[in-house]
């Protein structure tokens, strides 16, 4: 094939949040008629590079040219009118209303009256699912449908707008092997109309299968594009996950003791199956996992926040049942949420109050607050973990990421717990406070307490972990020690086959 | 110079409800040669009292994002009960009369609680069906008329004075100042907090929400139920159409009283104040002969500029 033109060329887009460099220097050249797939880790770039695409960040540097015009767009909106439009991972349709306005919304037919033709949106939202092998009941209301069939739905709303490239962001994750197989013949048929397919997918399989190109991305940077026909699996991981590991961790060697806890074969129908794992005293166990694999569904239902359909839990030899999270407390448990701003914080409530949440009964005799000795306890703690704030009655939300979610941590230490669950600990906040928070694990490692961590970040995983737990689609698909964990080897188990 | 102009700021912005109440009164001073009189100011703080002890309940219940539509329903069933009961003399205590039809209100919030927090429907709806099934139970207890002609012994809490104040006024001072040491001081006070400002992070750090807001809306209905007692007293009468929109007066002391009504925050006194803003501008307008109709017009606007300044000092903290 001799040059070809190519459809959309991103030209060294960097892309900068406060504290990250999303993107940094990226290309992705896209030809007429390919399909192509991006692929990486979670955070890796693949969503913020998708969202420049769609106009929904503007990049800090860096062009987009498509059909050969520098393109300078701001909104969905405006590259679905220049031919780029999007099947998003997360459903976007319109719950209540039939399968034929989700379809054609914003471009119902029209009557002579100017109101909406029902007939005619009927007539041609058929006719359209006819074309594409995708037959539904125009008419039916889309909340009656299956996701499956709601993310069938999803996809005939994107291809109907006639585009020249669609971006499918993970498409098949919540469709039936079935309904796959009708998505590709519908990628073959885009392809050989000339529409071009940006392929987003965590499944090696697929990618194989469906694309003609794949472009890797890690840590905002771009690592390679290749064409399938000289790629295989091994080549693709060791691209994914291939980063210099160079980062010091604060991890030390304590000594590990008895089982704390022992989880056996927990299940939450169609959220995890079966997940069964034990962490020691002293240790630190780390869970890793793509976004989705169902990681933070079992620690909150382990920690009674939602509930479990089956599986028996063993705190120190014992079996017990966690109905609520206040069981799990008074057990001497704590769980540092994923979001610190929708579980963790009181935003609008002091330091004070926030560290207090999980204690206050520490600092009541016959319900009444004793103010000095809640004080007391806020400024050890604020002292302990050198949380950055200029008194104790600020609110929570005037404080930096990295503070907010050392007031977390300073919540879940006052419970003085035997066993800590944090997920995601140091997500979305700057190097200095990550570091602190890993030297505080080790600590409480060094303290005896039971560590289990969820971490999306790689480096972190294998710093800090003494097992690892890798879980994809709600299921366990590996354990690892310390010793035996590569990047390559939790990738591997991380994506599916 | 900076900074004190950033704390003048603050302080302006934390106390601003005050500074309006006392520019309200030095105005109202010059406007008016009887407003300062003894007489008038007891005049206002009497005619703040019923409202005043309905908003205590109802701060509870905003603190946690939550609202009460129901409060002058309540009020009219106790104020029906606690008539009735006196007028039967099936109860010659008053003060077991005033806890019973206190009480009755307590049992209407509890069904609002449990609505809320176990069947999960919204605050709103569930109220409002109260306030129909409570307007209608306190009808059905009446017969639909008047319990008027109570005995003597009765109107001591509406109508009497003690050591020169009047006992109603008494009775808002005591329940404000239990309202605000179990919000400030108790463990279920800041638990109103936690629920309000973020009821997931409440629940997982081991709070019983379901149990808070019960007690929540529990509370509410207790203090209209007792407000509904010391109105049948001081209008001699329990009336099944009393309290009509008392919700509403109630719902905006405490808005005007710097409670949000995302929920998480607010304070009792400032519930104090906002029943004094609305007692003054309401005597203030009588006192300037305007209009009833003018003075509701007036009243609901001094209703949005207050959740107005709410709404842009939120929008400053979570700038900031």
């Amino acid at each position: 094939m001799v040059a070809e033109k190519n459809l959309l060329e991103m030209r060294g887009i960097t892309k900068t949040f406060p504290g990250v460099k999303a993107l940094n220097n990226v290309d992705l050249k896209i030809r007429h008629g390919e399909v192509h797939a991006l692929i990486g880790e979670n955070g890796a770039g693949k969503s913020t590079l998708m969202k420049v695409l769609l106009g929904i960040y503007t990049p800090d540097s860096g062009e987009i040219s498509f059909k050969d015009k520098i393109v300078q767009h701001n909104s969905p909106n405006e590259a679905l009118e220049l031919g780029i439009s999007m099947i998003h991972q997360e459903l976007s349709l319109v719950p209540h209303r039939t399968v034929a306005e989700n379809i054609l919304i914003g471009r119902e037919p029209r009557n002579a009256f100017g109101l909406m033709s029902w007939k005619e949106l009927y007539r041609k939202a058929s006719e359209f699912m006819k074309s594409i092998h995708v037959e539904f009941d125009p008419e039916e209301i889309v909340s009656n449908l299956t996701v499956s069939h709601q993310q069938m739905i999803e996809i005939a709303r994107a291809i109907s707008y006639e585009s020249d490239i669609i971006i499918m962001d993970e498409p098949t994750s919540a469709l039936t092997d079935n309904e796959v197989e009708k998505l590709f013949s519908i990628i073959n048929d885009l392809k050989n109309k000339g529409v071009s397919v940006i392929f987003i997918s965590h499944k090696l399989e697929e990618i194989f299968r469906i694309a003609d190109r794949t472009t890797v991305l890690r840590d905002g940077q771009l690592i390679g594009v290749k064409d399938n026909k000289d790629f295989d699996k091994n080549r693709l991981v060791g691209m994914m996950v291939g980063r210099e590991l160079n980062q010091i961790f604060p991890k030390e060697e304590v000594p590990i003791g008895d089982v704390v806890l022992e989880a056996k074969n927990l299940t939450r129908k169609g959220v995890f199956k079966n997940i069964s794992f034990k962490v020691r005293e002293g240790e630190i166990l780390g869970f890793s996992g793509l976004m989705g694999a169902g990681r933070t569904e079992v620690m909150r239902a382990l920690f009674g926040i939602d509930k479990l359909d089956s599986g028996e839990v063993f705190y120190k030899g014992k079996k017990v049942t966690i109905d609520s999270p206040q069981t799990a407390i008074k057990m001497g448990w704590g769980m540092v949420t994923e979001d610190r701003k929708e579980e963790g914080l009181c935003l609008v409530r002091s330091v004070r109050e926030n560290i207090s949440m999980a204690t206050m009964d520490e600092y009541c005799s016959y319900e009444f607050i004793n103010n000095k000795q809640e004080k007391d306890h806020t400024k050890q703690m604020i002292e302990m973990l050198k949380i950055k704030t200029p008194n104790q009655t600020v609110m929570a939300n005037s404080l930096s990421g990295g503070n907010q979610q050392k007031v977390v941590i300073a919540k879940w230490l006052s419970t003085a717990p035997k066993l800590i669950i944090l997920d995601e600990p140091t997500r979305g906040i700057d190097v200095g406070a990550k570091s602190e928070i890993h030297r505080l694990m080790t600590s409480f490692a060094r303290k005896g307490l039971a560590v289990i961590m969820i971490s999306s970040e790689m480096p972190e995983i294998l710093g800090m972990s003494d097992r690892i737990m890798v879980m994809f689609g709600g299921e366990l698909r590996g354990e690892f020690t310390r010793e035996e964990a590569t990047q390559e080897k939790i990738m591997e188990c991380a994506i599916a086959e | 110079m900076k900074l004190q102009d950033v704390k003048w700021g603050k302080v302006l912005d934390k106390y601003k409800m005050l500074f309006i109440l006392l520019l309200m009164i030095v105005l109202m001073s010059f406007a008016s040669n009887v407003f300062l009189s003894g007489r008038n100011i007891m005049n206002i703080i009497r005619q703040i009292s019923v409202n005043t002890v309905i908003a205590v309940g109802m701060t509870f219940v905003i603190i946690t994002g939550g609202i009460d539509l129901s409060a002058g329903a309540i009020l009219a069933v106790s104020g029906v009960v606690a008539a009735a009961l006196v007028k039967s003399g099936a109860v010659s205590s008053i003060f077991l009369v005033a806890v019973i039809a206190s009480l009755a209100g307590g049992v209407l919030g509890l069904l609002n609680g449990f609505s809320i927090a176990k069947l999960k429907v919204p605050p709103f709806i569930s109220t409002l069906a109260m306030m129909q099934s409570a307007r209608g139970i306190a009808y059905l207890l009446s017969n639909g008329r008047p319990i008027v002609d109570l005995p003597k012994s009765f109107l001591i809490i509406g109508q009497e004075n003690f050591l020169g104040i009047p006992v109603m006024i008494l009775l808002m001072i005591l329940v404000v100042i239990i309202g605000y040491t179990v919000l400030q001081r108790t463990k279920f006070g800041r638990y109103v907090y936690y629920v309000g400002g973020n009821e997931e992070a409440a629940r997982v750090s081991g709070i019983n929400v379901s149990k808070l807001l019960i007690t929540v809306y529990t509370i509410a209905g207790i203090c209209a139920g007792f407000a509904g007692v010391i109105l049948a007293s001081r209008i001699n009468s329990g009336q099944p159409q009393a309290g009509l929109t008392y919700e509403l007066y109630a719902i905006a002391a405490v808005v005007i009283g710097g409670t949000s009504l995302n929920g998480g925050i607010g304070s009792m006194g400032g519930t104090l104040i906002g029943a004094c803003i609305i007692g003054i501008i309401r005597n203030s307008m009588n006192l300037l002969n305007v209009s009833p109709f003018n003075q509701m017009v007036v009243l609901g606007i001094v209703i949005l500029l207050a959740v107005i300044l709410d709404m842009q000092s939120s929008k400053k903290t979570s700038n900031g």
